[in-house]
């Protein structure tokens, strides 16, 4: 909200400076986001008289302006407004100056090859709100050559300050004195609120409320009061000049009388043509189908949620939000309806939220309005109305009640201390209170306090503790030392967390880069790795690529991978640790470690090379991967099982998976499925695996931490070797495990250390050479012993697979 | 001819022979030619058998000198012939060591910001005896706005851009934690049921000192807002804990973060539905070179939002706020990250652009650990 110097002063008298009072607003928690002398800033602006304003010769939208600023030269100016006219008076900037608007510094030009010495500015460049529908349209009087701020009473400070969405109180000027003052900057003025005397029996009687039992009704109180026979017409320059310092656009007297009231006193109103309406205004809830032709030159659908003030003729005004075209005030109105209500936050915020609409009167009433100001805001408009604009009132009309919250806190002075740490003398407690309009009651530790009808958001004792805090200032809490617990540290990182990190650092040692992707991904993607249920799907998706919460990690990898290679580099090796979602329950989300490499990206590294070329990646790349993340994280693969049977997005014959018995699946590798590579547009080789830490087998907790004995054999071992001829189709791991089992206590090892295939072995056939260790334990083996472990394990390799023993 | 004759003869025969031999066979067959069996050498030495005494006291040495000389010839020559076969050998086999090497997988690989400040985190809270804590990220509206004190209809919700899922086959509509603070509610609430999932933590007992990292996600896109991003709050509830601890944890946080001693906090009035009072808090810092430097200049940045836990929350999660009490904190880890490592742009973050990895990734064995320094 912005607010200037001269405006704060009206309710607050003060000697501290502007910068003092900069800083105080922040430390009682008015954020100043800003603070600019707009005589400063604006400074080089003048007044020009737009002598002429021809159609560019080259451009449809421009036009050829001759301007006097006052130098006493006429200036040719390019200038793309649709209001520039000849004979207008608009602001000018010299070539050199600095708009602050578009943060630029508009220099001589040549616009279409039309010369262009300057610029006519709208107020959006000015930094002056934003209106930017054309250039400024000053009145005939303005003086050429004087500076604009001059002329408009712009020189002074203007505050932007942030009101947090509890401060209802501090939406107006007079708010932001009450606390100022109370942190000691001044005094607080008062306004005089009384009622006028009203002339006669108003035409408009008090508006019904017309709600049926089971109606969300977002008005509360209504108070109206018409004046008869104003002289409306623009207003005077000093409240054109205070609206105008703070980004509002001057209308008319009347229209900026309710802004004044609104901005000064954080209480909305709003000002009817009351010759426009037709028949008795009501209170009701909107039907369906109706529509409002709001202030802000949009039509809004309504519905019956939103509460309008509506005569014969449909909605006039959307309730706490936004009025109508058809009974706005205009210059030439003479008698005016002035509303002043109050209504239910929540639902103003609710009717706002559901058309989109941004006005200053929601900004106030979705916070909360001060209550006790629904009648005194009234007369307060009532008061300025007829000081400038002259006519009548008659009497009030009112209908509905206010809700005042009545709040009183029982309050333990010990609670200052207790949450802040710092001593706070009751007497200082007090004073800060009362200076923030809380009564208080009560002598002893405990206070009775009674908040102000201002402060609906103070409902309990550390609200009040707040207050003291927010007036005495943080930074006179002392530091304190946390205390460390007395017992045991728990484990800081679950299993879970750790293994996590400790993938990650297996991977990056890998060569493969960290990515981290959307959560989010397209919904086809979703649906081809085996996701995008409807339940999770984002209803209000921020792009139409991301809709869907992610099955896998792998799409988001392989997307990533096609942006690289779309910037030249498709050997790339990227994993991601991350979660992913199967179900819209908690116990859904899996944490997944994924890795994929392309091109030639390899672990030896990608591409050419003096030593060698690298061959594209391949499933024993992703195989690797997978096996080295299960190694760092002290799974004991022994106990997995790797099968052939791989992920519909694998190369049916190029991907295997990795499970934990028959049902628990722990994840996939291989190279990616030629089907999947075309529809995600992946014109590069591709190795990928992905695994579920989650379901991994938890390492199993011993009592001791001893590794035990080392134990070694004093004997040498022997190896000998085997050539396999099976079927195509027969796998190592069969093979390996046959061998294996052949003499378990003897057999220590068994590696395969050749495969090949070829004619010479036969269609559908292929040779498999495993080398087998033997470690004897007590004894030397004598020739009869190994020949008979030999024996046993080409019986054991047939077994299993049919193998024959190549001579 | 005089043995005489003979014998200076047979020398300046051999001594050509031996410097003439240019191999180790060539050599050994000079060798073989003078000292052995037959040699020519071993033949004069035959003869002296049939000398007669006095002449053999001669003739002895004379012909044992001219052995004993050959041989140690032969062998310095052998010497010579070896150092000039291993010389030619290295030769042969040097190579230029300058050629490049393919880089080590370490090399290549990088852990991205992220997961590195998160570690940083981790390290710098664990010594301050915080466990770390985690929940979902697809949340209810209880845990995500209600238990944390967010009236139905209140502002405050708004601030937030929700993102929702589509309703569930219970008609259920969940939606995407907007912040990490549901964590918070799950770890303080009193239960007796155990979380479905192992990665959710499970209600801790006061006192709690937690630090909880993990994604959040609002509607809204720019160079500092991505719909995703990462948070990490904290959490101290206990029967004492204030204010003043507060700030001792935040400035001893920072400091140790940013690896510098002097971080200037400024602590602000604010508002959020979950604490009371509420506080942001701003670091100093210098932006004048474009850059943001912390630590020094007369510059605020805002960098955490953090106050007591509002007696409301605690009550909603089933404890006694008479009795409990303590503080929360909360801030943004993509944010921290580029300030402490210089990032322009938040989006890039989550592009996977290789060049930015290499570029503002860490080493893979970068371990941040208070022992050894958080960064290198």
């Amino acid at each position: 909200m912005k607010f200037t110097l001269d405006w704060l002063k009206e309710h607050l008298d003060t000697t501290a400076s502007a910068d003092e009072i900069g800083a105080a607003l922040t430390m009682i928690g008015l954020e100043l986001e800003g603070m600019e002398d707009e005589g400063k800033v604006l400074g080089a602006f003048v007044i020009a008289h737009v002598v002429s304003a021809e159609q560019h010769p080259n451009a449809d939208k421009l036009k050829v302006c001759k301007v006097d600023a006052g130098s006493g030269e006429i200036l040719d100016v390019v200038c793309g407004a649709p209001n520039a006219r000849s004979g207008m008076k608009s602001v000018f900037a010299f070539p050199g100056t600095y708009i602050p608007g578009k943060d630029i510094t508009i220099g001589k030009g040549v616009i279409r090859g039309q010369v262009s010495n300057g610029m006519l500015c709208s107020a959006m460049e000015l930094g002056l709100g934003n209106d930017h529908d054309g250039i400024i349209e000053l009145p005939q009087d303005a003086p050429v050559g004087k500076k604009y701020v001059d002329y408009a009473g712009l020189n002074g400070v203007v505050y932007d300050i942030s009101i947090t969405p509890n401060r209802g109180d501090a939406t107006g000027v007079y708010g932001i004195a009450r606390d100022l003052a109370a942190f000691g900057l001044g005094t607080l003025k008062t306004t005089d609120m009384s009622p006028v005397t009203s002339k006669g029996k108003s035409p408009i009687g008090p508006l019904p409320h017309e709600f049926g039992p089971d109606e969300m009704k977002t008005i509360r109180k209504f108070a109206g009061r018409y004046i008869k026979g104003v002289r409306n017409g623009p207003s005077p320059a000093w409240l054109q000049a205070r609206l105008r310092a703070v980004g509002l656009r001057p209308i008319n007297a009347i229209v900026d009388i309710t802004n004044l009231v609104s901005l000064g006193w954080g209480r909305p109103l709003h000002a009817y043509d009351a010759d426009k309406l037709v028949g008795q205004p009501v209170l009701r809830n909107a039907r369906a189908g109706e529509e409002i032709d709001a202030l802000d030159n949009r039509v809004y659908a309504l519905d019956e949620t939103m509460t309008v003030i509506a005569d014969d003729a449909g909605p006039l005004c959307l309730g706490g939000i936004m009025g109508g075209i058809r009974s706005g005030v205009v210059d030439e109105t003479v008698n005016v309806f002035m509303e002043c209500a109050s209504w239910d936050p929540q639902l103003v915020a609710r009717t706002g939220r559901k058309t989109g609409i941004v006005s200053d009167a929601r900004y106030r009433l979705e916070r909360s309005v001060d209550p006790a100001l629904t009648e005194p805001g009234m007369e307060l408009a009532t008061r300025l109305v007829l000081e400038l604009c002259g006519g009548e009132p008659m009497e009030p009309v009112i209908s509905g009640e206010d809700v005042y919250p009545d709040t009183v806190v029982q309050f333990p002075l010990s609670e200052v201390k207790r949450l802040t740490g710092l001593d706070v003398s009751h007497d200082k407690v007090i004073d800060i209170l009362s200076r923030l309009g809380f009564t208080s009651e009560g002598k002893g530790e405990t206070l009775s306090v009674k908040v102000p009808s201002w402060r609906p958001d103070v409902t309990q004792k550390a609200d009040l503790v707040e207050e003291v805090m927010r007036m005495v200032g943080v930074d006179a809490v002392p530091v304190e030392p946390l205390p460390r617990l007395s017992h045991v540290a728990p484990r800081i990182l679950t299993s879970i967390q750790n293994r996590r990190r400790i993938a990650r650092r297996a991977l990056a040692a890998r060569g493969l880069d960290e990515a981290v992707t959307w959560s989010f991904i397209p919904h086809e993607e979703a649906v081809r790795f085996g996701g995008g249920a409807e339940s999770l799907q984002l209803a209000n998706a921020i792009a139409s690529d991301m809709t869907d919460m992610r099955p896998s990690l792998l799409p988001g990898l392989i997307a990533a991978a096609r942006r690289n290679a779309h910037r030249g580099n498709a050997d790339i090796g990227l994993f991601e640790v991350g979660q992913v979602f199967l179900s819209d329950e908690p116990e859904g989300q899996h944490t997944y470690a994924a890795g994929i490499r392309t091109g030639t990206a390899r672990l030896t590294g990608a591409g050419r090379h003096w030593s060698g070329k690298a061959a594209d990646v391949g499933v024993f790349d992703a195989k690797a991967d997978l096996a080295a993340v299960l190694d760092a994280l002290g799974v004991d693969i022994e106990k997995l099982q790797l099968v052939a049977e791989p992920a519909p997005w694998n190369h049916p014959g190029r991907g295997g998976r990795l499970q934990l018995g028959p049902k628990v699946i722990l994840g996939w590798f291989g190279e990616l499925h030629p089907a999947w590579a075309e529809a995600m547009d992946v014109d590069f080789p591709v190795a990928a695996f992905e695994i579920d830490l989650d379901a991994l087998p938890e390492p199993r907790r011993k009592a001791t931490k001893s590794k035990g004995a080392l134990d070694v054999s004093p004997l040498m071992p022997v190896k000998r070797d085997f050539a396999f001829l099976v079927d195509r189709s027969a796998t190592a791991a069969t093979i390996l495990k046959a061998a294996r089992g052949a003499d378990k206590a003897l057999i220590e090892d068994v590696t395969v250390f050749d495969v090949f295939e070829g004619a010479h072995v036969g269609e559908g056939k292929k040779s498999v050479a495993i080398e087998v260790t033997l470690q004897p334990r007590d004894r030397t083996l004598t020739d009869e012993e190994i020949d008979k472990v030999s024996g046993a394990v080409v019986a054991a390799v047939a077994k299993a697979t049919g193998a024959v023993l190549r001579s | 001819m005089s043995l005489e004759t003979q014998i200076s003869d047979l020398r300046a025969e051999l001594s050509a022979a031996i410097a003439a031999a240019d191999t180790e066979p060539a050599l050994e067959a000079v060798r073989v030619s003078a000292l052995g069996k037959k040699g020519s050498v071993s033949a004069l030495l035959a003869t002296l058998g049939s000398m007669p005494p006095e002449e053999r006291r001669t003739a002895g040495p004379a012909i044992n000198g001219l052995k004993a000389e050959a041989a140690s010839l032969i062998e310095a020559r052998s010497g010579e012939l070896k150092a000039k076969a291993l010389e030619a050998r290295l030769a042969a086999e040097t190579v230029d060591v300058t050629l490049p090497l393919q880089p080590a997988p370490t090399t290549r690989g990088r852990i991205h910001p992220v997961s590195q400040v998160i570690d940083e985190i981790t390290a710098i809270f664990s010594d301050m005896g915080f466990s770390i804590a985690e929940g979902p990220d697809i949340e209810t509206d209880y845990f995500n706005f209600t238990a944390l004190n967010f009236p139905e209809g209140h502002p405050a919700r708004e601030m937030h851009d929700t993102f929702f899922l589509k309703p569930n086959a219970e008609g259920e509509r969940k939606l995407l934690r907007t912040h990490t603070s549901p964590v918070q509610v799950r770890v303080m609430q009193k239960t007796n049921n155990p979380p479905k999932a192992g990665y959710i933590t499970p209600s801790i007992d006061p006192p709690i000192r937690v630090v909880m990292p993990g994604r959040t996600y609002r509607n809204d896109s720019d160079q500092t807002h991505t719909p995703m991003f990462h948070q990490v709050e904290g959490l101290v509830i206990d029967k004492s804990s204030h204010i003043g601890q507060l700030r001792w944890v935040l400035e001893e946080f920072l400091k140790a973060y940013f690896e510098i001693p002097n971080v200037t906090l400024r602590f602000r009035p604010s508002f959020f539905p979950f604490t009371e009072p509420s506080m942001e808090v701003d670091v100093q810092c210098d932006r004048s070179g474009g850059e943001v430097k912390i630590g020094e200049g007369e510059d605020w940045l805002e960098i955490l939002g953090c106050g007591m836990v509002h007696p409301n929350v605690i009550a909603n999660a089933g404890l006694d706020p008479d009795v409990y009490q303590g503080f929360a904190w909360g801030m943004g880890i993509d944010r921290i990250a580029m300030l402490k490592y210089g990032m322009p742009d938040l989006r890039a973050f989550f592009d996977a652009d290789q060049r930015w990895l290499d570029h503002y990734g860490f080493r893979p064995f970068d371990l941040p650990t208070l022992f050894g320094g958080l960064s290198s």
